[in-house]
């Protein structure tokens, strides 16, 4: 029998699993209030996904139009989620993300700058102003590369390729992490009172995804297995504009700052198409003519923004619209034309990295030609649900933050609002961490033969003498998201994905790593597909929950807003024989003051009458 | 499309060899696509460090027919057909499993530097910055950390004085902080010293296999030299504090 004291052992107060921005962030914010703190990650440390996020922070700084403040930030917010937002969050969200960047610059942070010297500030998809910080287009290496940087110096232990498997708890509450070194194959053990899940989102799932490795849905996993519930699930947000071309770097993402610089999406024959898919909602804020856009992005603040602006689930859903009606590209995408729009030179250096990457990986130089782009699967709105302010789960030490969590985003994300996501409730989980490890209660103990068993279960895939290929069940996965559970669903769509995720999981189940357990890439990705089959089937099961189409969930047979759905989240959780339980919960009324708000027109809330 | 050869090293720290992969190559795909259709296909168990596949996060460096790159970025068009190409590990760093290798060294180096420490800020609470005072900078944060500039640094890679001299990378993160328009720590002294500045000899192999196109040497490395020159070097001030015994 495996004797537990001989697996390495780690003790920390708080374990924080994941090192992109928000665990990178909750880390820093554990250590500086003292805990003893531990970060471990998949990869090495600063290779974290959120390195790709390149528009931009959102934060309400009003630097560039001084009539941006944090009310017209939580406004926009609210209306880009459809109102499911978690109005505490969304507050707290806008509120904080102002002095979330001005301390990333005083840890080193370098921000494009505005003419007299600030930090600037650029336009965005659902953004009334330019709001969001930015450096060129690789603002996400930027936020990263500065955390990583200021966290080094600050003495806490970081684990990198470290694979956290199962949370071990002591009567319900957090009392450690089963893990395992990916070099060597070891387990490692980490007693702590706290966990910040920090894992990010579920997209390897699909097939068309812009996520990088990592996004297995590991966190979402842990927590639902831990007992934790899940929110928000079925609104997974497809990103309007992935390379399609060439198929290898299909799904790779083309950032919104291309459109928030004047690029403009056109069919076939070349012609601007999201004029027609204006929703009646957005109507009195987008432009009308060419003419008017084209004058809004000149400066002119009579103007109204160009609906390629609109949100990314109303442009993600007329590009699917016009490739499925026949207008798209050779590749099956439609095109992105900034070239026309704005100077070789200006192109450069306004989308350093864009250019780079469609010249070197598609051999399109997007100063002289239109890119061809698509929806790709891109984040996730839904994840651990968490009370509002301390992001703590309803399994006592566990919280989460970043993408994992639920709430914040409702039923669709701003683009830039995830980096800002990423900083505040990753201090505020911090902060949440230290006030539950300072409290009342006697130190949680961990099991052995919890220890134990988990082990077992990890090392079955390599010690099987046959089964099928862990690859092939994952592309077998990824083809079945795809074809399901993708931007447009419908319920016998999603009944088909839930009857081909049972047999995925037999097959899971049954997967056979060949080689031994050092670095070894098959058994790395047989431990990854529990993870990803308990995400996919709790996307698919709530997505046949909500019988409505809103924000970036788009149901075929019930085609609209219902108000009556506004008023429920979706809950999901593991029942108590094991399966997937899903359930409605009425939403508790909004606070009064930030209904106004969120509801004021925009002249009332600028005038101050609000 | 076509079939193709690999001769991909496998092995451990233990030693290993090379192991030959015919495999079917499509149209637009870059090495790491291939790798990956190897590694689903043939050999599963194959170490390979990858993350976003798109030449931002730096995972994936190695050395492809003979040139430190990453994969994610070489196009397969950019071989001939018919001929092998030969992936193997970095050279400058102990290698773990196959294509993956141990660059815990360069995390080490990261922590020994000097961190940011900015002046205060301005009476109205902010910080101002000229775009083309902090242009110069930028240029340095767009490093990836791909250690590829590490890869074929002389100094660590043929005459391993990984303890005198910090590399190309550390060089230029010292530069983007000397030259941070906010910072007011000295690191000077230490670029000479503990960081080993004199030992680079310029031959601008960093700035050649860089991928994010940053002029290492140039913009980075000669100018940190330079001040290092400036401050102890400079005949009229070493008279000076030889005289003033400063």
């Amino acid at each position: 029998m495996l004797n537990v004291s001989e697996i390495q052992t780690f003790e920390h107060d708080v374990l924080v699993i994941g090192a992109g921005g928000a665990g990178l962030r909750a880390a820093i914010e554990c250590s500086a209030r003292g805990l003893n703190t531990g970060l471990m990650c998949k990869s090495l440390l600063g290779k974290a996904h959120t390195v790709m996020a390149e528009g931009g922070v959102a934060a309400a700084l009003g630097n560039v139009d001084r009539r941006d403040s944090w009310k017209v930030h939580f406004r926009d917010t609210m209306r880009g989620g459809k109102f499911l937002n978690q109005w505490r969050m969304a507050e707290l969200h806008a509120r904080e993300s102002p002095d979330r960047v001005r301390e990333l610059e005083e840890w080193g942070a370098v921000f494009d700058r505005t003419r007299d010297g600030l930090i600037s500030q650029r336009n965005f998809g659902g953004h009334r102003y330019p709001r969001l910080a930015h450096v060129g287009d690789r603002t996400g290496l930027e936020i990263i590369r500065t955390l990583q940087d200021h966290a080094v110096h600050k003495g806490f232990g970081i684990y990198m390729e470290c694979t956290a498997l199962e949370l071990l708890l002591d009567g319900g509450r957090v009392a450690g992490v089963l893990g395992y070194w990916r070099e060597s194959g070891r387990f490692v053990l980490f007693r702590t009172r706290a966990v910040i899940l920090a894992t990010g989102g579920g997209g390897r799932a699909w097939r068309v995804t812009s996520n990088s490795w990592e996004y297995t849905g590991d966190g979402t996993a842990m927590a639902y297995d831990a007992g934790a519930e899940l929110m928000d699930m079925e609104f997974t947000q497809f990103h309007p504009t992935g390379m399609v071309w060439p198929p290898s770097v299909r799904g790779i993402l083309v950032t919104e700052g291309v459109r928030g610089d004047g690029g403009v999406l056109l069919d076939s024959k070349k012609e601007r198409f999201m004029f027609r898919y204006i929703p009646e909602k957005f109507a009195v804020e987008t432009a009308a003519t060419e003419e008017e856009a084209n004058r809004w992005l000149a400066g002119d603040k009579q103007a109204r923004r160009p609906p390629e602006l609109l949100t990314r689930d109303v442009v993600a859903r007329a590009i699917t619209q016009e490739v499925n009606e026949g207008r798209g590209s050779p590749h099956g995408g439609v095109y992105l034309d900034i070239a026309s729009r704005l100077p070789a030179e200006s192109i450069r250096k306004k989308l350093p990295s864009m250019y780079h990457q469609f010249k070197e990986l598609a051999e399109v130089d997007i100063t002289r030609q239109a890119m061809e782009v698509g929806p790709t699967l891109h984040y996730f709105m839904g994840g651990v649900r968490v009370d509002d302010d301390t992001q703590m789960s309803s399994v006592p030490g566990l919280f989460a933050a970043g993408e994992c969590s639920a709430g914040m985003h409702g039923a669709n994300r701003l683009g830039g609002n995830s980096l800002s996501d990423l900083l505040v409730f990753g201090r505020l989980a911090g902060v949440g961490a230290e006030a539950y490890v300072k409290g009342p209660g006697a130190a949680p103990r961990v099991d052995d033969e919890q220890v134990r068993s988990a082990v077992r279960r990890a090392i079955l895939p390599l010690n099987r003498e046959a089964g099928p290929n862990p690859y092939v069940v994952h592309e077998d996965l990824q083809g079945v998201m795809g074809r399901y559970v993708g931007i447009v669903r419908n319920e016998a769509d999603l009944q088909a994905a839930v009857r081909e995720i049972d047999r995925l999981k037999a097959d899971a189940a049954a997967v056979k790593a060949t080689g031994a357990s050092q670095y070894n890439a098959a058994w790395h990705e047989a431990l990854d597909l529990r993870s990803l089959l308990i995400t996919a089937e709790a996307v698919t099961r709530a997505a046949l929950v909500r019988q409505e189409s809103r924000g970036a969930h788009t149901r075929l047979d019930h085609f609209s807003e219902r108000e009556e759905w506004q008023k429920v989240n979706v809950i999901v959780r593991k029942g108590k024989d094991g399966t997937m339980e899903t359930r409605v919960e009425t939403r508790r009324d909004p606070p009064a003051a930030l209904a106004a708000i969120a509801h004021a027109t925009i002249e009332d809330l600028e005038a101050g009458r609000v | 499309m076509s079939e193709r050869t690999f001769r991909i090293w496998r092995g451990t720290a233990a030693g290993g060899s090379f192991v030959e992969h015919r495999i079917e190559v499509d149209e637009g795909m870059v090495v790491l696509d291939v790798l990956h259709r190897i590694q689903a296909k043939q050999a599963n168990d194959l170490a390979i460090r990858w993350n976003c596949k798109a030449g931002k996060c730096g995972s994936c460096s190695m050395e492809i027919n003979g040139r430190p790159r990453l994969a994610c970025m070489t196009r397969m068009n950019l071989y001939t057909a018919g001929d092998a190409i030969t992936i193997q590990p970095l050279k400058t760093f102990p290698v773990v499993k196959d294509l993956v290798t141990d660059v815990s060294w360069n995390f080490e180096q990261n922590k020994r530097i000097p961190p940011f420490r900015p002046r205060p800020r301005g009476a109205d609470g902010q910080h101002r910055m000229l775009q083309a005072d902090v242009d110069r900078v930028q240029e340095f944060r767009k490093c990836i950390e791909c250690y590829l500039c590490q890869d074929v640094c002389h100094v660590l890679r043929d005459q391993s004085r990984k303890d005198a001299f910090v590399g190309p990378r550390f060089m230029i993160r010292l530069a983007s902080l000397e030259m941070h328009p906010l910072d007011t720590e000295d690191r000077i002294p230490a670029v000479r010293k503990d960081f080993g500045s004199g030992l680079c000899n310029i031959t601008r192999c960093c700035t050649e296999v860089c991928p994010e196109h940053i002029e290492i040497t140039d913009n980075g490395i000669i100018p940190l030299k330079e001040r290092v020159v400036d401050r102890f070097y400079d005949p009229l001030l070493w008279l000076r504090r030889t005289i003033f015994r400063r």
